[in-house]
């Protein structure tokens, strides 16, 4: 019988819509282990993300990738499930770069251990960091060990006005110029950045670039990141594109939003499907019907023919009668 | 074999083949040069094409293939296998393409690692993993191993900087896995692919990501007289919020060797000694100087010394850079282990590995990254006293299986290659294992890549092996290994 996995189910609406006996594995929650001076935190896959801040910000330490909350039940098994990171990604890494260890079950019911709590660990194949996106598909997360970063001393918002060439031109002048990046996004004309470290490292940066500083900053990257900014609160149809960041504005009609330093750009647009995943395929990049699109159809970027047969066998690895979310990621596993 | 050879002929010019004896000799082995065997044949390709008809070859007529960067590895993961293909990636040396907007480097697998930083550096940006042997080994052997480095702690290792590879599957196929994007479509293939020891297909180009130099940087040298408290002095580090770019500790036995062979003004009475680099913009490494200056003097040490300039600071680094060829000039023979624990087991590990050297009446001295808790212990021993030998490598099983007892690993940085392939069946269940050898079999069903290494078969759980050096005597002796 096939399974739809369901952690705090703040994330129906994306991927592919699948048939299956509901399994909710939202209860097997609670941290498990957290010793701030490892950098380590061990969490059951229900934990919410929200709990997991909470326990950290105590230790003024965070998970750096800054996971999105679309609601407050989304849980750590779907974070990594779904491998989605917020706008301090580009500079840190995203969560794929920050997961350690996991204990999951595969589609025969086999409870594994992969990786672990070590920063270095190269004793066989990366399993975590393959389930981490893999949106349920290869097994049922059950613990995740994620390394964890401190809080930067200090953050500073800053603000200015460009169009949006000149925005992607200065987004990726500033990350090769040891600016002490830690998001950078565009839209409707204004360019925000977020610079973070030790406080007067912060300060003598911002003097050097001509932009006001902006003082919501904190809640702005916060809208930004669990999408309740303005520009999501619509239910247009929206496109998630990553492309090269010195990508240059692409040729689709619509509203445009860039981030991750013009490495992802959320689009809202009437185009037909097959014209944006040409144009974005053609920049180099992938694009996903991120929400309110037709959920029977495919979401996620095809893939060519070699890569689609390695992640069929890959499925059959791991979950040999396709018990595990089938169909949530492509339709044919 | 010989109408193979007929075969491979019409593929290749015949200088790319090797298949004289005495030239196949220099194939046996890579660093680790206590595992040999001799390949039937070697060839160096210089073209994609030429690596897809290989494959393709040797995949209709059953020949295994072991791919070779620069042979710097240290698990034996290049040892050819008896019967099969040495697959030298040697000529695949050019950087394609270098974007300094975008910060990336497309480069041929055998590329060696430092030549990457040293093509940047004019656009003020650095390849970051730096392996103690990036002056010889390449970037394919990084990718295949996940190299780390020194300055990994702060920047990451192979997985963490690098956006996509070209790979060909065993049966000749070109695939692009990843891209110049931040994330791709599908499983993260680039992170399986990552470590994988050249089981799951040949790499044959990779695209880095680089990052801006940073601005400046200093260097600590701090004095122990208890090892503990210089464990200590690392978790107090890491507590106060500061990552440093290096973090690195000798105990006593490294210190003395090192002295004797450098004189490089150690302190030669400690018990450890810590080295710790920190970089940034100057405002932020005069504070973050001064914090780690403060915690190690209240974590215990005896003496904390600041490099007042560049000179200095490269003189605290000499030491720790020379350990190894320090240490071979104290014993016969070493061993050097790779585990990995959580940091806050520092000081107990190291204080179980001493009893555990009393009880084998062998020495092991220390130098290692402490920053991410991969220990580097050296077990002396010499192979010429009758008994020796068995019991490092019993002392190595010992000190490896109290790593995975505090909750790490057997390997941080070395890989598993076929050194360490019996310890896997002590950090892995059968039902584990039985899963990676699915995923072996999901790229490569006739198993003809780089057969049996990294993963042990289920029959496969006894002894357990170890770096083997004889006399000093390092494989390539010229370069660093720390």
């Amino acid at each position: 019988m096939p399974l739809c996995i369901q952690g705090g189910n703040s994330k129906a609406f994306y991927g592919r819509k699948i048939e299956a006996e509901q399994f909710d594995v939202s209860a097997n929650s609670g941290v498990i282990s957290y010793e701030p001076t490892e950098l380590v935190i061990t969490v059951r896959a229900g934990t919410t993300i929200s709990e997991i801040n909470e326990v950290l910000a105590n230790h003024d330490q965070m998970l750096a990738f800054e996971p999105p909350c679309f609601s407050t039940t989304a849980t750590a098994g779907g974070m990594v499930a779904c491998g989605l990171s917020g706008p301090r990604r580009p500079y840190v890494g995203a969560v794929r770069d920050f997961v350690l260890g996991i204990k999951c079950l595969n589609g025969k019911a086999e409870i594994l251990n992969f990786g672990g709590q070590v920063m270095k660990n190269v004793a066989g194949y990366d399993v975590s960091r393959l389930m981490t996106g893999a949106m349920g598909t290869l097994g049922v997360l059950l613990e995740v060990s994620l390394k964890v970063l401190p809080t930067p001393d200090y953050e500073l918002t800053l603000k200015g006005e460009a169009d949006d060439a000149t925005a992607i031109n200065l987004m990726n002048q500033w990350a090769g110029q040891s600016v002490p990046l830690s998001a950078a996004s565009f839209y409707d004309n204004n360019i925000f950045i977020r610079l973070s470290g030790h406080r007067n490292a912060v300060i003598a940066a911002a003097s050097q670039l001509q932009f006001s500083e902006y003082s919501d900053g904190e809640h702005y990257w916060q809208s930004l990141r669990d999408h309740e900014h303005d520009f999501f609160s619509d239910n247009k149809k929206l496109w998630r594109l990553s492309v090269p960041s010195t990508t240059k504005p692409m040729n689709l009609h619509g509203q445009w939003f860039i981030e991750w330093g013009g490495a992802l750009r959320w689009l809202k647009t009437s185009e037909p499907v097959e014209q944006v995943r040409r144009v974005v395929s053609m920049a180099g990049g992938h694009a996903t019907l991120f929400r309110g699109g037709n959920q029977n159809d495919d979401v996620f970027h095809p893939l060519s023919a070699g890569i689609g047969n390695l992640h069929l066998a890959l499925k059959n690895a791991f979950d040999p009668k396709k018990i595990l979310n089938r169909g949530r990621l492509y339709k044919e596993f | 074999m010989s109408l193979f050879v007929d075969k491979l002929k019409r593929l290749l010019p015949k200088e790319l083949i090797i298949a004289d004896e005495e030239l196949l000799r220099a194939y046996e082995c890579d660093a680790l040069s206590a595992y040999r065997q001799l390949p039937s044949y070697v060839v160096m390709p210089e073209s994609v094409d030429q690596v897809q008809a290989i494959m393709r070859l040797c995949h209709q007529e059953n020949v295994p293939v072991v791919a070779r960067g620069a042979g710097t590895g240290l698990s034996g993961g290049a040892m050819p296998v008896e019967d099969g293909l040495l697959l030298s990636l040697a000529k695949f040396n050019q950087i394609v393409h270098l974007d300094p907007d975008q910060r990336i480097a497309t480069v041929q697998p055998g590329v060696r690692n430092i030549s990457v930083s040293e093509a940047v550096e004019k656009y003020g940006l650095f390849y970051a993993p730096d392996p103690s042997s990036q002056i010889a080994c390449t970037i394919g052997g990084n990718v295949a191993e996940n190299s780390g480095g020194v300055h990994c702690l702060k920047y990451g290792l192979t997985v963490h900087n690098i956006l996509a590879v070209k790979l060909i599957t065993v049966t000749g196929e070109l695939l692009e896995i990843g891209a110049d994007s931040l994330d791709s479509a599908g499983y993260d293939l680039l992170a399986l692919m990552t470590g994988s020891e050249g089981m799951l297909g040949v790499i044959v180009e990779v695209t880095l990501k680089l990052i801006s130099k940073p601005l400046n940087n200093r260097v600590l040298l701090a004095a122990f007289d208890e090892i503990e408290e210089a464990g200590k002095g690392v978790a107090d580090i890491i507590a106060s919020g500061i990552i440093p770019a290096g973090l690195e500790m000798m105990d006593n036995g490294v210190i003395k060797a090192v002295e004797d062979y450098l004189h490089a003004g150690y302190p030669v009475n400690a018990a450890a000694i810590l080295i710790c680099e920190v970089d940034g913009a100057e405002e932020e490494v005069d504070e973050e100087c001064r914090k780690v200056k403060a915690i190690l003097e209240v974590a215990g040490a005896s003496d904390v010394r600041v490099a007042r300039n560049k000179e200095e600071g490269d003189k605290f680094w000499e030491g720790r850079k020379s350990a190894f060829p320090a240490v071979g000039r104290i014993a016969a023979d070493y061993y050097c282990m790779d585990g990995t624990i959580p940091r806050k087991h520092i000081g107990s590990v190291l204080n179980r590995i001493d009893e555990l050297a009393k009880q084998y009446k062998l020495g092991v001295v220390n130098v290692f990254h402490a920053g991410d808790g991969n220990l580097h212990p050296l077990i002396l021993y010499d192979v010429s006293i009758e008994g020796e030998l068995e019991r490092a490598e019993e002392l190595g099983g010992k000190i490896l299986e109290v790593c995975v007892e505090v909750g790490g690993t057997i390997t941080g940085e070395h890989g598993v290659g076929i050194e360490k392939i019996n310890q896997m069946c002590v950090q892995f269940n059968a039902e584990e294992l039985v899963q990676f050898h699915a995923i072996k079999n999901a790229f490569d069903p006739k198993g003809l890549l780089n057969p049996g290494k990294a993963i042990p078969t289920l029959n496969r759980c006894a002894e357990f092996g170890a770096m083997h050096i004889h006399r000093g005597e390092l494989p390539h002796p010229d370069l660093e290994r720390f």
